[in-house]
């Protein structure tokens, strides 16, 4: 009998260490495991899925809707498709290989000029999507890309888009950004190189200068005194012009000429005590003189060593004059100036809340996007680098559409922390009564004996095991006492850790698989040559791969982010809507991937296969983005956390 | 160490030897220029007044584009010197500006004695004493002149 074997008393002492040696981290990895090797054996089922959907069609009429049909009841309504597909819908039950050709068909009469899109007759998933899709008011650019042009038709709105601005005076529009110009997830933005940003400065230089009828150098000074905002500094200005003069570090002008390099008979300069004759020298407006060889250091030390450009003040003491650039000129070698327009720019950029950097390492780009902070809560502002890295202007981390920024700082900080440590603890976990070692139980019956302090008790309710009597098994004192409360609190955290590891194995899961699809992306240039001389393929003609390539890239991205989304989402109506676009793409994307991963003399068949599912994958990540945006501006969205508090 | 002592500082000692400021006084180490034995008296009318503060002073190798390093040596209760007799004053650190001087810093010094600034502190639990109970805080500061900082006979 189980009790009289000392065996299966589960212990302090063997638990704790079985507890050190299995932290939730490896816990999560292992469960990360079990979901990629299921990834591959679900995959049949999946295709099933999708090839069962066509048929279910029918049923969507019914009340009993299974999942699948109202999900891509759902999709027609978000991709906003003309009832083509309700007609399809309508049809009775038939078998798939007819409804595709019928579907084609369709298509083909639906639309104006025969596309090369639909040149398949080989068995498409899902085309009653790409069939929604093309009957999409956007028929002519994505025609273009189920050929090849896959790539982008993001970036390729947005160009449209910038075509639209005019190239200048458009630097303080700002509210009209926010509205919808193509798709709810763009932002217009632009790219500005330094040159760019050098000619912006110099225009609203000359600009204020005429104004102010300051000199170009005292202007630039007083726009850096107002952090670039001209408005204010040109209200400011008339308001008290002395004022503002020496608050910038441009008052008490005892020297009218400008400053020169001078030699003064008897002067001895303060910083050094030398007095030689032929000293060279100068002295700022404010007319304090240095030996040239001081000042020089000084710059030196304040431009090289402190990053100090906008504000360096004369080395007097309590002298408020700033270096100018003129005097800087004067002064310095062109090592140090380059240095010091080099910080001037950076403290523009920094200044205005319309500019970033690119973060990218070595990119010289700043971008310009008129989202602002407030305005984060409902908007995720994903800008694209000349250099092609793409990233949040909001808070200049790596792209993380759809999910806002507030969620994934939280969520980054949740999953770096060790909250779910604790938490994992919390839920597997129960703490002697008597001495509070951590026990884990992992079989056995319900009577404890520590190991460390002897102490025997009840693994229900904790009790002193003597006080139950001959009751071995059931623990009759079950709903007294405080157990009930200690039960609870140890149900919600382990509910809540079932909750976060559900979200966080697929968010990991997706970044894994993006790097695996990174891996196998390296190989792509490889299998293309490879294939080029196996199937007799142009160059152009393999490009397909590359193209599959990076869609499943992006949207492995979005995906990820998608768990992190959901996992900071209240359950509402519409939360049902954005797990079937998650599904709907995730779904997508493993296909592709399957396919992908097939040896080198299989592709060439797949070709055409695969430049369908890119397109679709494609057309799935936009309806997933384009949808979330809509509805994280609309604010419908309901959060369990507050967007607006601070992390 | 055995490059030649800049003419400034060869400079500034000497005015601090020929026209010493009262109160003040800095003397060099023979075998080290830019090392200095400073002593400042509290000021007249200060909870500090009657006592004798010993410091020490190094000019770094870029004196005077940076600040020179001071720390007082003598225990000291002021809100703005902590137990290690460091110093918190403005011209220490980001206002220095390298046409100020050995002279114009311990003059500097010894009016933060006179006026010690419970509002920047650098020492909290003084700089609290200082502000909820600014008698019983002079009290002690007066009991700690007395006792750490009298004049070597």
């Amino acid at each position: 009998m189980a009790l009289t074997d000392p065996g299966r008393y589960i212990t302090s002492g063997g638990q704790l260490s079985n507890c050190l040696a299995r932290p939730p981290r490896s816990h999560f990895l292992s469960l990360i495991h079990r979901h990629t090797f299921s990834r591959c054996t679900t995959q049949p089922e999946f295709n099933r899925a999708t090839g069962c959907f066509v048929i279910d069609e029918a049923a969507a009429s019914t009340s009993t809707t299974p999942p699948l049909t109202r999900k891509r009841k759902l999709d027609t309504t978000t991709t906003s498709a003309p009832p083509t597909s309700a007609t399809a819908g309508a049809e009775p039950v038939r078998k798939a290989s007819k409804t595709k050709q019928k579907q084609v068909e369709q298509v083909e009469a639906a639309l104006p000029a025969t596309p090369q899109t639909l040149v398949s007759d080989k068995p498409m998933d899902s085309d009653d999507e790409v069939n929604s899709v093309i009957s999409s008011d956007e028929f002519g650019g994505d025609a273009d890309s189920s050929v090849g042009d896959v790539e982008d038709f993001g970036a390729d709105d947005s160009d449209v888009d910038f075509d639209d601005l005019p190239e200048h005076d458009n630097f303080e529009t700002q509210e009209k950004d926010l509205k919808p110009r193509k798709k709810a997830f763009e932002v217009d933005h632009k790219v500005y190189s330094p040159e760019d940003i050098q000619r912006q400065q110099d225009d609203q230089v000359a600009e204020v200068s005429t104004l102010l009828e300051q000199p170009h150098e005292d202007t630039a000074i007083l726009l850096r005194y107002a952090r670039w905002n001209k408005e204010k500094l040109i209200e400011q200005y008339m308001d008290g012009q002395e004022e503002v003069l020496d608050k910038a570090g441009l008052g008490q002008d005892v020297q009218k000429s400008p400053p020169r390099i001078e030699t003064i008979d008897g002067f001895m300069c303060d910083i050094c005590c030398e007095d030689g004759p032929g000293l060279q020298s100068l002295a700022m407006k404010c007319g304090h003189r240095f030996c040239v060889d001081c000042y020089r250091q000084y710059l030196d030390q304040k431009i090289r060593g402190e990053g100090e450009a906008a504000r360096i003040k004369c080395p007097g003491d309590g002298c408020n004059r700033v270096v100018d650039a003129k005097s800087l000129d004067l002064l310095v070698r062109t090592d140090l100036t380059d240095r010091y327009h080099q910080l001037l720019m950076r403290t523009y950029v920094d200044d205005k809340e319309n500019l970033k950097w690119c973060p990218s390492p070595n990119c010289v780009y700043a971008i310009e996007c008129g989202v602002k902070k407030r305005d984060l809560t409902r908007i995720v502002p994903t800008v694209q680098c000349d250099c092609k890295h793409s990233f949040c202007f909001g808070c200049t981390l790596a792209d993380h559409q759809p999910c806002p920024c507030a969620l994934v700082k939280l969520w980054l900080k949740k999953c770096a922390d060790d909250s779910e440590t604790a938490n994992w603890i919390s839920a597997n976990t129960k703490e002697c009564p008597k001495c509070h070692s951590t026990i884990e139980k992992n079989g056995g019956c319900n009577h404890m004996t520590c190991r460390k302090c002897r102490n025997e008790f009840c693994w229900m309710c904790m009790g002193v095991w003597s006080e139950h009597g001959t009751s071995w098994y059931n623990c009759n004192r079950f709903e007294e006492r405080s157990g009930i409360d200690a039960r609870d609190t140890q149900a919600r955290s382990r509910q809540s850790l079932e909750r976060y590891l559900h979200y966080y194995n697929r968010y990991a899961n997706h970044e894994q698989s993006a790097r695996l699809d990174k891996d196998i992306f390296h190989k792509t240039e490889k299998k293309m040559t490879l294939l080029q001389s196996a199937s007799n393929m142009s160059w152009i003609e393999v490009q397909f791969l590359e193209e599959a390539s990076q869609a499943l890239q992006r949207c492995r991205q979005i995906l990820k982010w998608t768990y992190a989304f959901a996992y900071y989402l209240a359950r509402n109506n519409e939360t049902e809507i954005f797990e079937d676009n998650q599904k709907n793409l995730e779904l997508a994307v493993e296909d592709l991937s399957e396919m992908f991963e097939k040896p080198t003399d299989q592709l060439s068949g797949l070709k055409v296969e695969m430049m369908d599912k890119t397109t679709f994958c494609n057309r799935r990540r936009i309806i997933v983005l384009d949808d979330t945006a809509k509805r994280l501006k609309d604010g419908v969205w309901e959060f369990n956390v507050d967007l607006n508090k601070p992390v | 160490m055995t490059a030649p002592l800049p003419k400034r500082i060869i400079k500034e000692t000497e005015r601090l030897q020929t026209e010493p400021v009262p109160g003040i006084s800095a003397q060099p180490h023979d075998d080290n220029a830019r090392y200095f034995d400073v002593m400042v008296q509290g000021p007249d009318g200060s909870c500090y007044e009657g006592g004798v503060f010993s410091l020490e002073l190094f000019l770094p190798d870029d004196y005077p584009m940076t600040p020179p390093r001071i720390r007082f040596l003598t225990r000291i209760y002021h809100p703005n010197i902590d137990r290690l007799g460091r110093i918190c004053l403005d011209v220490l650190k980001n206002n220095w500006s390298p046409a100020l001087q050995i002279r114009t810093i311990l003059l500097s010094i010894q009016a933060l004695l006179g006026a010690p600034n419970p509002e920047d502190p650098l020492n909290e639990a003084v700089a609290k004493q200082w502000k909820e109970n600014q008698g019983e805080a002079i009290k002690t500061a007066r009991e700690w002149t007395k006792l750490y900082a009298q004049p070597k006979q």
